[in-house]
């Protein structure tokens, strides 16, 4: 294409021919990969269900493992996601609120906000296992839990954290700066003015944290492993509630456990065909419930986003 | 004020007809409101009482300094305008009354702000800024109402005060829904949200709010550039209203407004006070060039 | 409201003391929250360093690193880490290979393609697959990937790195592409303009403007995606074997720093046992190398985020 020479109009449509077919290809090569890539995701969960349907049933909930895979199920397993779930959500949400309102309301720009925030980042890149080398160090033996659900909780807990601080700090952050002058100019302090104002308009994305943090816990298995989760435990840790007082106990804490995606990880290391059918049981249940609660985290995000127009 | 209208308007049209014999535009300014203002040569700013002074204020952002040496008496029960061009430093100065500066980091001040009867130095690294939002009021640009209903908003101030009693809220926060003239069209609607309200009555609600906390001061930043005029009047109609209760400073990047609305004008430039005076003087007879040539619209 | 009041006298300035010092009271307790996540990390050093100390009293460090064998549990036992290095970079490798291709060319479909509509569904269930356990994961590999892999190419034993990478790739795509696609959004409009008004297509416009307008972006989009590769464990834990081997062909099963991890914690090795303090060893190096390519990429954020 000489500098001077003007192209004529042959010229240019002959030219742009060959770049609009390539554009045209980039598209349908975009989408069909996008596509590939949903799909596989379908082809995942719908093969999980097929491989596990002979599985599914009430005895599949309600049995221990079993060393005979027919007679084999995920009781004491759902159990300990159960327990687990809930100590990790009671220890990592009020921590991580917490973190992200003093990060968002009070922190000054100062050296140790930037370490607390470089920390946070640094956090969320650490890979799953080193977790679990750190509560094996600290909360198994070094604080003496043990092999239990406390030590399980507490870790996951740790592991969520990132999470949960980096969403709440994005719905402390949509609250318009005018609701906090106008409260600061009645002569609210910083607490007040977090605790009436800026909180309660942040609980959506709050829960959307939680529930995105929980959902990621659900499914860790290695730093379960290397705190020494057991597959093969037949019974259930005790009860927090009994019929005499206090009523309530908490030795299930300090109880050994097995969880979800440990089971499945032992069904599915196991050289027995027989067992493959249960993990995929384990597994359509598995993401069965990570895809509901994402979906739900999707949905409250979105229905909190439509409710206060500022 | 006296409002003497003969003879001070001729005094002002004959002056005009000198001026414009000899080629001197000075009083012909193209921003003055079209209404004649009664000079009152008794009003000065020395004649009246102070409620809050500002004495050599300095102020600054990071390295910025933003106010050069203020020196400039707020007059009780009296509206002060606050004028000048973008970014001469009015709405700086006057949230140096309440201390919102400090939510910002980096923010210095110098000098005094002293509040009457007691002489607090209101910038003063000793004096709690919580303490000086409590006795001084604001009203912003933009309506802000929390979104919360009515009463609520009005009711937060003395919540935060320590008043539980639901009656002895209910009659306040109605005193102070009827002081800002919105009594009428809310009290039925008091548990209704406020952002359901219009532009013009969420401001008015606003103001509610401020005064139900029973400020000594009350400061208004630029609270109409955001309303349509029939809102618009009837908040000048509230204020001029409301300095009967309460010391008000109000900026304003309107002329007119000024005009309308305030007592004393002062005009600011860069971040120094060039000028205050009365209203009726500043705007027919400003002893300063530059105001002179900001009222006359030479620079915006 | 002229009427002389003190200050004291006003209601509510009473209450004032209790509040502030409620306030002040908040706020270390706030603080505190923000520092647990400083602790954190201290601890994770600390624990690697403190247990990997009497691993290091038996091994030293030159015999770790260069070491061609790992072999902890055996009698005459050998110490080095390659083997299981080489297993973590060549599943990585693998991955990457699947990944950066898919997750580019999805994150510029995306942003420069894509309707408002399609990106808002798209992005959503992206984010679904980048959620999935990988637990489930594995499984996937081992028992669908292989199987199909097995057809393809004869003779590749039931656990190999090739599935695990292919999977572990597919796993990091959502991230690569979100992250990328971002930084490309970010891209001033006016920059595209620039192109579309000389004639430039849609693609050329990606390619020439785009992509390397957003690189550092992207280029921390590819290191951070390193990072969640190298730190993977369930899928090679399953569908690699636990095998140390030094090796760098995929089509043979091998262990990884990671499963090495896993292998032992599920075996009864007692606490103070030297094979046992060599997982914390292992940690040690996966936390170094994850903690350099996690830098990185903080490094290429920030100087992304400043450009814009």
């Amino acid at each position: 294409m000489a500098a001077t020479a003007q192209m004529t109009l042959e010229e240019i449509r002959s030219g742009l021919g060959w770049r609009k077919q390539l554009d045209k290809l980039f598209v349908i090569a975009g989408l069909s990969i996008v596509l590939a890539c949903l799909g596989v995701l379908a082809i995942l969960f719908l093969d999980l269900v097929r491989d596990g349907s002979a599985r599914f049933g009430w005895d599949f909930f309600t049995s221990f493992p079993s060393r005979k895979a027919e007679r084999a199920g995920i009781l004491s397993a759902a159990v300990g996601t159960t327990m687990i779930m809930f100590v990790t959500a009671l220890a990592a949400l009020p921590v991580g609120v917490a973190a992200a309102i003093y990060l968002e309301e009070y922190a000054p720009k100062n050296w140790l906000t930037g370490i607390i925030e470089i920390n946070v980042t640094n956090l969320a890149g650490v890979p799953s296992i080193v977790y679990g080398l750190l509560a094996l160090g600290l909360f198994v033996y070094q604080f003496g839990f043990g092999q239990s659900v406390l030590s399980a909780g507490l870790t996951l807990a740790l592991l969520i954290l990132p999470i949960i601080i980096v969403a709440t700090r994005e719905s402390l952050r949509s609250v318009p700066k005018a609701i906090r002058e106008a409260a600061y100019g009645l002569g609210a302090t910083r607490w007040e003015v977090s605790r009436d104002h800026v909180l309660p308009y942040s609980t959506g994305g709050i829960l959307t944290g939680l529930i995105l943090g929980l959902s990621r816990a659900i499914g860790e298995t290695a730093p379960l492993i290397t705190i020494g989760a057991l597959s093969f435990i037949a019974f259930l840790p005790p009860s927090p509630v009994s019929a005499e007082f206090p009523f309530l106990n908490f030795q299930w804490l300090r109880s050994e456990y097995t969880a979800m995606p440990i089971q499945m990880f032992n069904w599915v290391s196991r050289p027995d065909q027989a067992f493959q059918a249960n993990a995929a049981a384990a597994g359509a249940i598995l993401l069965g419930m990570t895809l509901a609660m994402n979906g739900l985290a999707i949905w409250i995000r979105y229905r909190f986003r439509k409710r206060i127009n500022w | 004020m006296s409002m003497d209208v003969s003879t001070p308007t001729h005094a002002v049209s004959d002056k005009r007809q000198a001026a414009a014999m000899q080629g001197d535009s000075r009083i012909q300014p193209a921003g003055t409101p079209s209404v004649s203002i009664a000079i009152d040569e008794r009003k000065t700013v020395a004649a009246n009482t102070p409620k809050a002074s500002s004495q050599g204020l300095n102020f600054w952002y990071g390295s910025n300094h933003a106010l050069k040496g203020i020196d400039l008496a707020i007059p009780e029960n009296q509206v002060t305008a606050l004028i000048g061009p973008s970014g001469c430093g009015k709405s700086t100065f006057l949230r140096c009354f309440n201390r919102m500066h400090d939510l910002q980091p980096e923010t210095r001040y110098q000098g005094a702000i002293l509040l009457r009867p007691d002489d607090v130095n209101l910038v003063s690294r000793e004096v709690d800024p919580i303490e000086v939002r409590m006795r001084i009021g604001m009203v912003f640009q933009k309506p802000n109402p929390f979104p919360k209903s009515v009463f609520e908003n009005v009711a937060y101030g003395l919540r935060l005060r320590g008043v539980r009693n639901r009656l002895n809220l209910a009659e306040r926060v109605e005193k102070a829904l009827r002081d800002a003239a919105i009594w009428d069209e809310v009290k039925d609607r008091l548990e209704d949200s406020a952002l359901a309200l219009s532009g013009g009555q969420m401001q008015r609600l606003c103001i509610a709010r401020a005064l139900a906390t029973q400020p000594e001061l009350l400061l208004f930043d630029e609270p109409t550039s955001a309303l349509d005029p029939i809102a618009t009047a009837k908040i000048e109609e509230l204020i001029s209203e409301l300095r009967q209760r309460v010391t008000i400073l109000i900026v304003t990047h309107n002329m007119q407004q000024a005009a309308r609305v305030s007592d004393f004008t002062a005009f600011m430039y860069l971040g120094e006070l060039v000028e205050v005076d009365a209203t009726s003087r500043i705007f027919t007879n400003p002893s300063r060039k530059a105001t002179e040539d900001y009222i006359t619209g030479r620079y915006g | 409201m002229t009427e002389a009041t003190s200050l004291r006298a006003r209601d509510g300035f009473a209450l004032l003391r209790y509040r502030k010092s409620r306030d002040r009271m908040v706020e270390l307790l706030l603080l505190a929250a923000g520092l647990v996540a400083v602790f954190t990390t201290i601890a994770i050093v600390c624990v690697l360093v403190y247990e990997s100390s009497f691993f290091f009293r038996h091994v030293s460090i030159v015999d770790f690193l260069t070491d061609t064998m790992w072999t902890p549990l055996f009698a005459d036992a050998r110490y080095g880490i390659m083997p299981l290095v080489s297993g973590t970079l060549t599943t990585t490798m693998v991955a990457l290979l699947v990944a950066i291709p898919v997750g580019t060319i999805i994150a510029i479909y995306l942003s420069e393609f894509a309707t408002h509509r399609l990106r808002e569904t798209v992005k959503p269930v992206l984010e679904l697959l980048g959620a999935v356990p990988t637990v489930v994961y594995g499984y996937f590999a081992l028992l669908m990937v292989t199987p199909l892999l097995q057809k393809l190419i004869p003779g590749l034993p039931g656990f190999n790195m090739l599935s695990a990478g292919l999977v572990i790739g597919l796993m990091i795509v959502p991230y690569i592409a979100t992250v990328s696609e971002d930084a490309m959004r970010a891209v001033p409009r006016y920059m595209r303009e620039g192109s579309y008004a000389m004639g430039a297509t849609r693609l050329q416009t990606a390619l020439r403007i785009v992509v390397p307008g957003a690189f550092s972006g992207i280029a921390a989009a590819y290191i951070l995606g390193i990072s969640r590769a190298v730190g993977e464990t369930m899928v090679v834990a399953i569908a690699a074997g636990m095998q140390p081997q030094l090796t760098f062909d995929p089509t043979e099963p091998a262990a990884t720093i990671t499963a090495y991890i896993v292998q032992v914690s599920l075996g009864d090795l007692p606490h103070d046992s030297i094979g046992y303090q060599s997982i914390f060893a292992a940690g040690l190096v996966l936390m170094l190398i994850t903690l350099v390519f996690n830098v990185i990429g903080f490094f290429l954020t920030r100087r992304f985020r400043e450009a814009y």
